[in-house]
């Protein structure tokens, strides 16, 4: 398995989601290519990094404005 | 549970049942964050059988446990506040309306995951036109092969201020491709799965591990400007 075939797997491989012939292979070249490793650990930090941080708040007026709607819809004959 | 709640829901008598013991185990609490997150998810279906049933506290209940994730989804793929909010607004709304079109074969989540994903896909069409191509398969992997790859060390993130690097992550994901970014957003984000994102968006299996393949690359490469070692911040 070369490099290309590696990066074109990586994210099933994050995943959990490759046959155990193509895991083995990949896990190989993986253990002696740094590079390969290096993109791997990085891919996984990103996503990381990204999930960390979504802490987003639902802003005071913008969740006023949702429940007035929807109480005004659940009030609505047939609502 | 759910299954009796499923098939008794018709008449009053019931419905007045479900809704006293929602009550009495606390599903009418005002602050539903204080139920331990396996509570809420084995409660979603009683929820829902007394919303379907009439239960307006219920589905209310429904909206202010998700609201705030319904939210910051519509603004990840939109990455505009008003579109985030009317996407969002109306997910509600449609949610409301078609609730007896929910047949629980997935969680209630998973479904209004879906409605908003595609409120919030709605508007970024109309907003973006040219920057849409959900329909058309993205083929061929010639350009998969980062270009520059640099150590960036143990927890790089931390040698920026929180507030930096939320700067920092939202300039790289606004500069996502919307093609990419619904895909990242719904499967690493929302952690659905990549049949439930398939299915959210309209796209098949492999196009959604296509997509996610180059959206994290992507990611990792703008990011990797950012977060090398040795890089000043």
């Amino acid at each position: 398995m070369n490099c290309k075939v590696v990066i074109r797997e990586i994210s099933n491989y994050i995943d959990g989601d490759l046959d155990v012939a193509i895991k083995q292979e990949l896990e190989l070249h993986l253990a002696h290519c740094q590079d390969c490793t290096m993109v791997l650990s990085q891919m996984k930090m990103t996503v990381e990094i990204f999930c960390d941080s979504q802490s987003v708040e639902l802003p005071t007026d913008v969740r006023s404005r949702l429940h007035d709607a929807l109480r005004r819809k659940m009030h609505e004959p047939g609502g | 549970m759910a299954v009796l709640c499923a098939t008794f829901m018709t008449d009053t008598a019931n419905r007045e049942i479900l809704h006293s013991l929602a009550k009495a185990i606390g599903l009418s609490a005002p602050n539903p964050h204080r139920l331990p997150s396996t509570v809420a998810r084995d409660d979603e279906p009683l929820l829902v059988a007394a919303a379907k049933s009439g239960d307006a506290t219920a589905f209310e209940e429904l909206v202010r446990r998700y609201e705030r994730k319904i939210f910051r989804l519509t603004m990840n793929i939109t990455r505009n506040r008003e579109d985030a909010e009317d996407a969002m607004q109306d997910a509600f709304m449609k949610a409301y309306t078609h609730l007896n079109n929910f047949h629980e074969n997935s969680r209630f989540y998973t479904w209004l995951v879906r409605i908003a994903a595609n409120e919030a896909l709605m508007r970024l069409r109309k907003r973006r036109p040219n920057q849409f191509s959900l329909d058309e398969p993205l083929e061929g992997d010639d350009d998969l092969m980062p270009r520059e790859i640099e150590d960036w060390g143990p927890s790089p993130e931390q040698r920026y201020a929180q507030s930096e690097m939320q700067e920092i992550l939202n300039k790289v994901i606004d500069q996502l491709e919307p093609d990419f970014r619904v895909v990242f957003v719904l499967r690493d984000i929302e952690q659905l799965s990549t049949e439930e994102t398939a299915a959210a968006i309209g796209i098949s299996v492999p196009a959604v591990k296509s997509r996610l393949l180059r959206a994290r690359l992507k990611l990792r490469e703008k990011l990797d400007r950012y977060l090398r070692k040795g890089e000043p911040n």
